[in-house]
Parts: C-alpha cells; sequence; structure tokens
C-alpha cells in the first residue's frame, strides 16, 4: 500500500473543504480524481503536500506506513511524494538546473547515496530532459521565469523525472495546455510509470485520460469522493456531465 | 567604555598627527577645524541612523602596522587583478600586486605621489571637509590612500583591499581613496573593506572620484567588514560629458554601516547606474544615503538598491535625486526593493526626487516584502529544508544586484559566502 487516505478533513480559514476524504492508491496503480470546480479535489493535493495555508481536522494519510501529517512539507518529498503544482511558482534568480541539482542531491543524501556534482549532475539531466521534450536552454533560465503556460507545466515534469518519486499527484497538470504540449507532457508521465510508482491525475476534464488511461477514476464532489469507477467513468462525465452524480450524492 | 558621542569625538581628534609638507598639510589643518561638525540626530540627514554603539568606543590610532601574510587574506583575493592592499590603513607592498598595470595607468600610494599634478587638483575637492565631520576626520588623519589614475583601458580589475586586523584596544582607520579616469578612458574598481579576527574598529573611508569626458568607470564596492566593526564611508563622484558610471555598492558587515554615495553629472549626456545591496542580521545597522544631481542636459540614471534584513536588523535607504534648473531632458529611474525576513528586522526607505524644470522623465518607486509563501512551499515540496528554500530565495533576491558585477571571480566568491556562511545562524 503506497498511500491510504481514511475520512480526510480540512478546512481553510476556518471552513471545511474536505468534508471526509477516502482513496487507496497501490504501487502501480494511476488514478484520476475528477469533478468541478469548488469540489475540493485540488485542496486534497494540496493537503496531502502539507500546503500550510491548510488544516487538517480529521483523518489520517499514512504514506508506506508513516503518517503524512507528522511530516513536514519537504519530509513527505524526501518519503517519495511529489505535487505538480497547477501554477507552478516562477523564481526569479534561481536557475532551473541549480534547483534540480539541489533537490537531487537532498534526496540522494536522504537516500544514503552519494550526491552529484554539476558534471555528473549535467549528464544525468540531460537524459531527463528528454523526457519532455525541452530545449536544453530551459535549464540555465530562472525557475519558470518568462516560461509560457506549457513550459511550466513540463517543467513540472522535467522535476518529477529527475526525482522520481514513489507518489506523483499531478494537480490539472493538463489545464491551459494545447493539444501538442498534452501529449508531450502525457508521454513524460507515461515513460516514468513503473510497477514501484503511482501517480494521482486530478483533472477537471477527461481530455488528459486519452494519453495518461487510468486504473480508476473517483469523482469529488462537496469535498468527498461520491463515486468510483474504472476508465469508463470518465468517459460517463464527458458525455453526461457531472450533474447527475450530483444529484444521486 | 561608555562615551557619550562628544567624547568619542574628541578621543578621534586625540588620533596621531600625520604630517605632511605642503599643500595637503593645509587641507589637513583646514580639516581638523571642522571635525567636530558632527551629526546630530535631529538632523533630517541621520534621522533614522542609530550611532549609539558606535559611540561608545573609544577609538585609538593605530601605531605600529600588522605584518600579515597572503594566506591571511586569501579569501579576499582576487585572481588577474591588480591589488592594492593596506592594513589598518597603511599600504602592504607585500601583500599587493601591481604587475598587470600598464603604460598610462597608475596603481599607487597616495603618499607616493602627492607632487603628481592631478592628485593636488582632484584631493577634497569634492570631499566636504568643511561641512562633514567623519570626512574631516578622515582628510585629517588618513595614514595613505589609493591613487588610480587611468588613461587609456586597462583589461584586468582594479583591487584596492582594506584590511583592517584585531588590536588590543579598538582601532581607527582611515582609508583613503582618488581615482581619475581620464577623457575615453576606461576601468574597473573594486574598493573592498574587509576585517580579520573579529575586530572591533572603525573604519572611516573617503573616496573621490573624477570622470573626464566620455570616460567609462565600473566602481563596485563591498563592505564586509567584522561583525563588531563599524564602517562610515563617503564617496563623491563627477561624471563628465558623454561619461558612464556604473556603480555596484554592497553592504553585508559591521556592527554599523553608513555609505554616502554622491554623483554629479556635471557634463552633458552623462549615464549613471547605480546599484546597491544591504544584506544584514543579527542587530546589525545598514544605511545608504544616495544622491544623484542631474546638472546638465540630457543625463540619464537608472538605480536599484535592495535591502534584506533578517534578525532584528535595521537597513536604511535614503535615495536623493535632483534634477537642475538647466538639466533638460534628464532621463532618471529610481527603484528601492526590500525584503524582510524576519518580524523584528526593521526597513526605512526614503526616495526623494525634486525637479527643476518641466523637460525630464523621472520615475521611482519603493516596495518592502517579505519571503513568497508560495515559492517557498514550492521549494520545500521538492524536498529542500525550511531554512534552506529561504536562504535560496534570499540569495536569488539579492543575486539580481550581486551578479551585475563585472568580475564573475568576485561574483562567485559572493554567491558562495551568502549561500554558505552569511545566513546561517544570524537569525535571532
Amino acid at each position: 500500500m503506497l498511500l491510504e487516505v481514511k475520512n480526510l478533513k480540512a478546512s481553510v480559514d476556518g471552513v471545511e473543504i474536505l468534508k471526509g476524504v477516502d482513496l487507496t492508491v497501490r504501487a502501480g496503480e494511476v488514478h484520476a480524481i475528477m469533478g468541478i470546480n469548488g469540489s475540493g479535489k485540488s485542496t486534497f493535493s494540496k493537503v496531502l503536500a502539507g500546503h500550510p495555508d491548510y488544516t487538517v481536522t480529521g483523518g489520517t494519510a499514512m504514506f508506506e506506513g508513516k503518517n503524512l501529517f507528522d511530516l513536514e512539507p519537504e519530509e513527505r518529498a524526501r518519503a517519495g511524494l511529489f505535487l505538480a503544482f497547477q501554477y507552478p511558482v516562477e523564481i526569479p534568480g534561481v536557475s532551473n538546473s541549480a534547483l534540480l541539482r539541489l533537490a537531487y542531491n537532498t534526496l540522494q543524501t536522504e537516500r544514503g547515496l552519494e550526491e552529484l556534482d554539476p558534471l555528473e549532475f549535467d549528464d544525468l539531466v540531460q537524459e531527463k530532459i528528454k523526457v519532455v521534450e525541452m530545449d536544453a536552454s530551459f535549464l540555465s533560465r530562472s525557475v519558470n521565469e518568462g516560461f509560457s503556460g506549457g513550459e511550466k507545466k513540463r517543467n513540472e515534469i522535467l522535476q518529477m523525472a529527475v526525482l522520481e518519486p514513489k507518489l506523483a499527484i499531478l494537480d490539472e497538470t493538463d489545464s491551459g495546455l494545447d493539444i501538442d504540449a498534452l501529449r508531450i507532457v502525457a508521454n513524460g508521465v507515461n515513460s516514468l510509470l513503473t510497477a514501484d510508482n503511482a501517480v494521482v491525475m486530478v483533472t477537471h476534464y477527461q481530455r488528459l485520460l486519452n494519453y495518461i488511461v487510468p486504473d480508476y477514476v473517483h469523482v469529488m464532489d462537496g469535498g468527498r469522493i461520491v463515486r468510483t469507477g474504472g476508465k469508463e467513468l470518465a468517459l460517463e462525465l464527458e458525455a453526461r456531465g457531472y450533474d447527475w452524480l450530483r444529484a444521486a450524492a | 567604555m561608555n562615551l557619550t558621542k562628544e567624547q568619542c569625538f574628541e578621543q578621534l581628534l586625540l588620533g596621531k598627527t600625520v604630517n605632511s609638507k605642503g599643500w595637503l598639510n593645509d587641507v589637513r589643518v583646514a580639516a581638523r577645524a571642522h571635525a567636530l561638525n558632527f551629526p546630530s540626530e535631529r538632523h533630517d540627514d541621520w534621522r533614522f541612523t542609530d550611532l549609539s554603539a558606535l559611540f561608545q568606543h573609544a577609538f585609538y590610532p593605530v601605531d605600529s602596522f600588522a605584518k600579515l601574510s597572503l594566506g591571511e587574506i586569501e579569501k579576499f583575493l582576487i585572481p588577474d587583478a591588480i591589488r592594492l592592499v593596506f592594513v589598518d590603513g597603511c599600504v602592504a607592498p607585500e601583500l599587493s600586486d601591481l604587475k598587470k598595470t600598464r603604460a598610462g595607468v597608475t596603481v599607487a600610494p597616495l603618499a607616493d605621489r602627492l607632487g603628481d599634478k592631478s592628485v593636488e587638483t582632484n584631493f577634497g575637492r569634492q570631499a566636504p571637509y568643511k561641512q562633514d565631520s567623519f570626512v574631516a576626520l578622515n582628510t585629517n588623519f588618513f595614514e595613505d590612500g589609493a591613487f588610480v589614475h587611468v588613461s587609456g583601458e586597462v583589461a584586468a580589475p582594479i583591487h584596492i583591499l582594506h584590511i583592517a586586523t584585531r588590536r588590543d584596544s579598538p582601532s581607527a582607520i582611515y582609508p583613503r581613496c582618488l581615482m581619475v579616469v581620464e577623457p575615453n578612458s576606461r576601468a574597473t574598481v573594486i574598493e573592498d573593506y574587509a576585517g580579520l579576527d573579529d575586530g572591533v574598529y572603525f573604519s572611516n573611508a573617503v573616496t573621490e572620484v573624477v570622470l573626464k569626458d566620455h570616460a567609462q568607470l565600473q566602481h563596485v564596492r563591498v563592505q564586509r567588514e567584522e561583525k563588531n566593526a563599524f564602517h562610515i564611508g563617503h564617496c563623491w563622484v563627477e561624471a563628465g560629458r558623454g561619461s558612464v558610471y556604473t556603480a555596484t555598492s554592497l553592504a553585508f558587515g559591521a556592527r554599523v554601516s553608513r555609505h554616502t554615495l554622491h554623483v554629479t553629472q556635471q557634463g552633458e549626456g552623462a549615464e549613471m547606474h547605480l546599484d546597491g545591496l544591504a544584506l544584514i542580521a543579527g542587530r546589525q545597522i545598514a544605511d545608504t544615503h544616495t544622491q544623484i544631481d542631474h546638472a546638465a542636459p540630457r543625463g540619464k540614471s537608472v538605480q536599484l538598491h535592495k535591502c534584506i534584513a533578517d534578525g532584528s536588523a535595521h537597513a536604511i535607504f535614503s535615495g536623493k535625486i535632483i534634477v537642475h534648473e538647466g538639466a533638460v531632458g534628464t532621463d532618471s529611474a529610481q527603484s528601492s526593493r526590500n525584503l524582510l525576513l524576519s518580524g523584528k528586522a526593521h526597513i526605512d526607505t526614503q526616495p526623494q526626487l525634486e525637479i527643476f524644470n518641466d523637460d525630464v522623465k523621472c520615475k521611482h518607486g519603493a516596495t518592502v516584502g517579505q519571503i513568497d509563501a508560495d515559492a517557498l512551499f514550492f521549494l520545500k515540496s521538492r524536498g529542500l529544508t525550511e531554512e534552506r528554500a529561504r536562504n535560496l530565495l534570499t540569495h536569488a533576491f539579492a543575486a539580481e544586484i550581486i551578479d551585475k558585477i563585472p568580475v564573475p571571480a568576485l561574483v562567485a566568491s559572493l554567491n558562495r559566502t551568502i549561500l554558505d556562511e552569511r545566513m546561517s545562524g544570524v537569525r535571532s
């Protein structure tokens, strides 16, 4: 069991957003969490990553046997949890390659492995960058500064490729992508999938699921998962919208 | 020892009399008469600057000069630079390296060049030793200084390195520098103020710069004094027609520091880029006062000053821009950007614009912010500790200034210092 979330409740500024979420993710699985705006799906991903704006008010989240909520965000990352941000932040003055190397070496140390020097790391990152079909010039630029929406999302997947997390949560990674960028991002994610890791995609639209095929589709509404099914559930949502489920819930 | 301000200045005036011949002696004597014109905290220019920590000490003249080895100052050295080193205000030929100077370029101890016409003409001409007690003290007591005279172009950066050593009692040191860049000539000069072994001393520095027509100077000033030291620095720049003056002033060290930079565009079409950074923590105070006088037509000035204050530090920036009546077509932009790293730190920023003609383009602005919470969370979500993430973001904010320094070796060593040493363990 990679992740086991039980009856998770969380609030922001005293307003309860998550009202009892249950989710189980095993290695080798791909999950999609779908839902309308405000259903709580982005909150769910941020709470798992440890965003300080959210307060966990109930429930548990175990990650490989560790209580996630006992861990700082950086400890969750070192344990193998990764969040691809919906709105990747620009950091002027910090180069992409410097950040990637710093993050990579932090994990190496955590795993009891040798840090890589800049030359060794460059060899590694030159391979990884192919995964997202990015030009090497992006490495020397400041993190996300002046990147287009699609470039920012590809940069998130590049970070995922370098850090090789056990569980990656992709928060609306498809939003704002044109069809070519979507294909590149999806190919990148697919190439990183193994029997030992897992992906949770949080998304609005079925479109991404044509490229990254989920084993499970969950529908979130009102801060709960109200329906779980296979990939055909996404097609049904695409055809019928969300209202029939909301009415049922 | 706890002195009053008056006692502190009287003690400073007991300093060692330096005898010079001729014109310089007259200047020294004249300066001495004004050494007690010390600043009042009621004076607008000194309103924000708490000098009480400075005034507590009795500072003594340096009477015997320490011998240092190159190894002891290694971390300050810049490879391939023309280097003139002063230890506690006295020139140290054995630490200096003037091999890369070429014909037309003089980098020499001021005391050796008093007969030089250019020295006599320009020394003390800008520095107001009859108005400012710190300038008066420097002018009266300076032991030696640096004279940089550039005719033509010099590729190697010129590194004027002032090292203060730890002494038995607090010492007063008076670094002095005169730079003259002849028409159509070009140079890069680094003024560097550093200390060793956690000494308590008062470094009171004065620099005068003359840029002749179409001269270009890249002027870097690094203040990295010891943490219990005091540093008061003044720099005057006179910019001729079509000259380009590019300054980067950095304040990292000292318990209390103040740097005053006063630039006058004397000739038409002069251009200047003034960048500044104060990065302080603990109980440090760093004050930067700049004044740009647009006194001739079609001048241009671009200024960016940043303060970063951690712990209970206090950073001050006062930037005055005066566009005089005849300075038509002036184009001036000033920006003050500030980063507060703790709830107890304090930043005062005071941009001032005085315009006396209609045909100008001037803009200025100031912002004060904190570490961006989203960026911090992003970095932590990539496995960086809170401290590491904050250092990285702080450094990134500082790097915009540091990276403009046209000496890569200095940029690299300053960046290393900030990332590795400066910000660790100084938060209080």
